[in-house]
């Protein structure tokens, strides 16, 4: 008697399971779907994603998008799982990635994408978004993801009360650059604030010291082996940079970057190098006493990075995922983003006056200054040289061994098989 | 000898027989009952570590896989690798702190906690609640109180408070500084760790008779001997047990590195379990985060090993 | 012996004076305030406003007091993008309660034979269990995508709950194991004469004596798999199924970080811990005592 009660028991409940499953199925029927993977999860970024899905959904009131996202670290968590999901075989529908190698060398060359030449010729959008980033999304000739928005690595930022104050103005060369270090610390002030808690940030400041030093065409040439990385200038990008840190704060590894541009916000520091995503975070903190400039060396010059979307091989969803990269890629999407990302867009023709001072002055650059690619934000080289490029710096901020650390530099150059 | 036997021993020796029968039959209900798990424990634990340990003899990087057979080059330029040698000794070191100050901490806050004291379950709640919050949060918290400051710019954190209460000399640069480094990691997951040593041998003190402690009296043996030789020894399975809980956190720790001061100056705060993540998924080198993942292993089997068989035998001797 | 019996709670220590009383209330004190010293930072922190967080003022108390981030990390924002922990928490729920059972259930199973039904190589087979607890999770992903894939659970609850229960065998067999070993073979034995099989002395012998048992190893559990983040957010990849570490994480942006609510968050998520240790604390260290002197 129990056991047939058992029985009963569960047959009901695979009965339910069945009608339960069948009618969610049912349910989706209705509606295409398309998954959107990203690392946007919070502030502007959402807030701009949100944007994107809004415009989506007016074009397309038939689709339910799925928004998976991912937080941590400039993406770190991110890449794990993407790389998990599509080794593991479920790949997403479409998904972040920086512009350039980060792409190419892990997903292009493994031949998991799918090429874009007809989009972007269909769209036009080879004529209005300029050849330096083309480039950047370029590989063997073909276009491989649709970059939606810019994002400017070389800025640096300061403190225009401090500046004012003592009489100062955002040095252009190096050699300006320790005048004024050398003025701030005689006031007690940080000259030079840096926040390298996460590893990368180090990176990000050396990369641009490179660029300054080496300037647009051999800086370019560092990652394509034109430039080598035995090369004097190299080494003087070294001993830059290892004296500027000297400038530093002493707690700087304590810090995330966020925490160094507070330093600079209540006037204890003087100078930042980071990323214009900084714009938006003193925005946030309600903070407006700051100026920017390009980094020393760099007028001119425009290291970019860019968040792309492709196609990957294989999914479920071609048409929506389409219809998506059709969106990131035109004004309309562009102009609904990046105001709110706190980004200017990869296309040259947005509307200027849907963004904010700095962003103009950034959109003003992009449009005349030679684009080079960012190497700490995926753009200039492969993911495990930038891994290798990032733990050299981090050491050599550590150790101070100029020649061991250039060595270091060229052995990665090599194990990328970029170098001989 | 048959006939004599009484009819009461008959229906004993029946019963034992039918006893045994049936253990037979039991046994082979236990046996079953344990495989499902031993199954899965087989598949998700065995079978993906004979995969790791297959992926570090091959040449895979890159996210396509590539099994081309290595051999052992990927362990040689692991133990070459300067950040690696780094990771292990800062393994050892961060073991090193984390293990003593949470048996140390926990013994302490347990022998004071069996004083009677009132309060006692606010107290022991106050001191359990850390485990409660998740590594990640513990990191980020950690990281602000142990953030230095600088001379310029203002001390802050733990340095700002000891300068309040006149205990200036005692400020120091914490992780950031290399000499510290891993230790002050290692105090932050102590603080998370200890209040569970401490629910233990509070539960281990409380099991010990109270006579014994008695008898030791009657002998003349202080309150200090008393713990030296009769506490401590019969504590010593509790001991054990955290250690072997305590040290695989240790060798595995890696949300509380990642979010409270990643590889630190100079990887001065770097761990294994970071630098597997950080060389896997990051840089995709799946051979070498592999190979990482093996000498972790190996190190835990080293240690917990002779632990078990030891526990086997002592236990084998009651 | 069954726990609760054995709680001898006899004077302890020699007759103390005063002084020493207070010196020892004091110790304690101030180990209690360190130990708070972080749970104030959250706290404090949570219940700032954003432009207010700073290293600089890290001990101070906010200039004035919101629980704007606390509404903000559970309900999120839908015109700011992002998701609140609210639904995450009750994928929490449904992830945490059967996990947790059933891998307390197996585990105690598990201990069972490995205490009282001893075959041959049955220890060499419990070390191999509790050797799985160690393997590093960040190094099996790539395989435990794979596996749960071609059993068509990959990206649903109870394809966790299975990583969990699995993954959760060797810590809850050690427990049990452990647990059982100190209930003395007589009562088995007495069992077994009185005609009781295998699954009739788990019933009505030890499972009756098991509550302590389980109350530490459903605690240990329910703390480790609430608090998981690496499986939930690889095997989990829709927001509408995510538990509520991977909604707390999401919380962050890319570049910047809103500490408040954060911190706001972090709280939450603790709280079902917090209430579970202050509630079954008690039982935690009974369940402790039984199993630990042994083993």
């Amino acid at each position: 008697m129990a056991r047939m009660r058992a029985v009963r028991i569960v047959f009901s409940v695979l009965a339910v399971a069945l009608l339960v499953s069948a009618s969610a199925s049912a349910g989706t029927t209705q509606f295409r779907k398309l998954e959107v993977f990203s690392w946007w999860t919070a502030g502007g970024e959402a807030e701009a994603l949100t944007a994107l899905f809004d415009e989506y959904y007016k074009l397309h009131p038939d689709v339910w998008i799925v928004n998976a996202t991912v937080a941590g670290g400039a993406g770190s968590v991110a890449k794990a799982v993407l790389v998990s999901r599509m080794l593991g075989g479920d790949p997403p529908d479409t998904f972040q990635v920086h512009a350039g190698r980060e792409l190419i060398d892990t997903w292009v060359v493994a031949g998991k994408m799918e090429p874009l030449d007809d989009l972007f010729k269909a769209e036009g959008w080879d004529k209005v978004m300029p050849g330096g980033i083309l480039d950047i999304i370029s590989y063997n000739g073909h276009y491989w993801s649709v970059p939606v928005n810019i994002h400017r690595s070389n800025v640096l930022w300061y403190n225009k009360k401090v500046f004012q104050t003592y009489g100062l103005k955002p040095p252009r060369t190096f050699d300006e650059f320790f005048q004024v270090a050398d003025a701030l610390k005689a006031r007690g002030i940080i000259p030079f604030v840096v926040g390298s808690k996460d590893g990368w940030e180090l990176g990000h400041v050396f990369e641009d010291v490179l660029a300054g030093v080496l300037g647009p065409e051999a800086y370019r040439g560092l990652w394509t082996g034109k430039t080598r990385w035995t090369d004097p200038r190299v080494t003087q990008a070294l001993q830059t940079f290892k004296r500027m840190m000297t400038y530093a704060n002493s707690d700087h590894s304590a810090l995330t970057w966020d925490g160094a541009a507070a330093y600079l916000m209540e006037g204890k520091g003087g100078m930042l190098i980071m990323g214009d995503w900084t714009d938006g975070w003193f925005t946030a903190k309600g903070f407006k006493d700051y100026g920017w400039a390009p980094t020393p060396g760099t007028a001119g010059t425009f290291v970019a990075l860019s968040d792309t979307f492709g196609l990957p091989k294989g999914i479920k969803n071609r048409d929506t995922v389409m219809d998506w990269l059709r969106l990131l890629g035109s004004k309309r999407g562009q102009e609904a983003f990046n105001p709110k990302k706190g980004s200017i867009c990869a296309r040259t023709d947005c509307d200027r006056s849907l963004f904010n001072e700095y962003l103009r002055s950034a959109m003003d650059d992009w449009q005349k200054d030679e684009i080079v690619p960012s190497v700490i934000h995926g753009a200039a080289a492969s993911e495990s040289w930038a891994t290798a490029f990032k733990d050299t710096v981090a050491l050599f901020a550590a150790r101070g061994d100029v020649a061991a650390a250039q060595r270091a530099l060229q052995q990665a150059c090599e194990d990328a098989g970029v170098c001989r | 000898m048959q006939r004599s036997t009484p009819a009461w021993a008959v229906a004993v020796t029946l019963k034992r027989s039918l006893a045994r029968r049936k253990t037979s039959l039991d046994r082979v209900l236990a046996i079953l009952t344990l495989a499902p798990s031993a199954a899965a424990v087989s598949l998700f634990v065995y079978a993906f570590i004979a995969w790791t340990g297959f992926v570090s003899l091959t040449r895979w990087r890159g996210v396509i896989p590539d099994y081309a057979w290595a051999g052992l080059r990927n362990y040689v330029r692991l133990f070459q690798h300067e950040r690696f040698q780094t990771d292990l000794r800062n393994t050892v070191v961060f073991t090193a702190v984390f293990l003593t100050g949470c048996l140390v901490v926990g013994f302490l806050l347990a022998v004071l906690l069996d004083q009677r004291v009132a309060g006692e379950g606010l107290f022991r709640t106050v001191f359990l609640a850390p485990m409660a919050v998740s590594f990640v949060v513990t990191g980020v918290v950690w990281r602000w109180m142990l953030n230095p400051g600088t001379p310029e710019t203002g001390y802050v954190g733990i340095n700002l408070l000891l300068d309040k209460i006149g205990l200036g000399l005692l400020k120091s640069g914490w992780y950031t500084d290399p000499r510290i480094g891993i230790k002050a990691v290692a105090l932050a997951a102590a603080w998370q760790m200890s209040g569970y040593v401490m629910a233990l041998y509070l539960a281990g003190l409380r099991g010990i008779p109270e006579e014994l402690r008695e008898a030791a009296r009657v002998d003349g043996a202080t309150e200090i001997q008393i713990y030296r030789r009769v506490i401590i020894p019969l504590l010593r399975p509790i001991t054990l047990g955290a250690v072997i809980v305590l040290g695989h956190i240790s060798l595995k720790v890696f949300d509380l590195v990642a979010a409270m001061t990643g590889s630190g100056l100079g990887f001065s705060t770097d761990v294994p379990a970071y630098f597997m993540w950080d060389t896997t998924f990051r840089g995709n080198n799946f051979n070498q985060g592999a190979a990482i993942a093996v000498v972790l292993l190996v190190m835990v089997a080293v240690l917990i090993v002779p632990y078990l068989i030891y526990t086997m035998r002592s236990e084998a001797e009651i | 012996m069954t726990g609760a019996p054995a709680v001898k709670r006899g004077r302890r220590g020699v007759r103390m004076s005063s002084s020493s009383r207070a010196v020892l209330y004091l110790v304690l004190v101030l180990f209690a305030a360190g130990y708070l010293l972080p749970m104030y930072v959250m706290v404090v922190t949570s219940s700032k406003d954003f432009a207010e967080v700073s290293l600089a003022t890290m001990w101070e108390l906010p200039r004035q007091f919101s629980l704007d981030s606390f509404s903000r990390a559970w309900f999120g924002s839908r015109e700011q993008g992002y998701t609140g922990l609210n639904d995450k928490f009750f994928n929490s729920v449904q992830l945490v309660i059967p996990a947790a059972t059933l891998s307390s259930l197996l585990g105690s199973l598990n201990g069972y034979v490995f205490a009282k039904w001893k075959f041959r190589y049955s220890n060499l087979l419990f070390m191999l269990f509790i050797f799985g607890m160690f393997i590093p999770y960040q190094s099996v992903l790539i395989p435990l995508v794979q596996v749960l894939m071609s059993v068509g659970l990959y990206g649903t609850i109870p394809g966790l709950v299975l990583v969990h229960v699995i993954y959760g065998i060797p810590i809850t067999t050690l427990i049990f194991r452990n647990y059982y070993a100190a209930i003395p073979t007589d009562l088995i034995e007495a069992a077994r004469i009185d005609g009781a099989g295998f699954y009739g002395i788990y019933r009505r012998v030890l499972m009756p004596l098991s509550i302590p048992g389980f109350v530490v190893a459903l605690i240990w559990q329910f703390t480790s798999i609430w608090n998981d983040f690496l499986f939930a957010v690889v095997i989990t990849q829709n927001p509408a199924v995510q538990p509520i570490t991977v909604g707390l994480n999401n919380l962050a942006g890319s570049y910047i970080v809103e500490w408040n609510v954060q911190m706001a968050g972090a709280l939450l998520a603790a709280l079902p811990t917090l209430v579970v240790y202050i509630i079954l604390g008690r039982y935690f260290l009974r369940g402790l005592l039984a199993g630990s002197l042994k083993g």
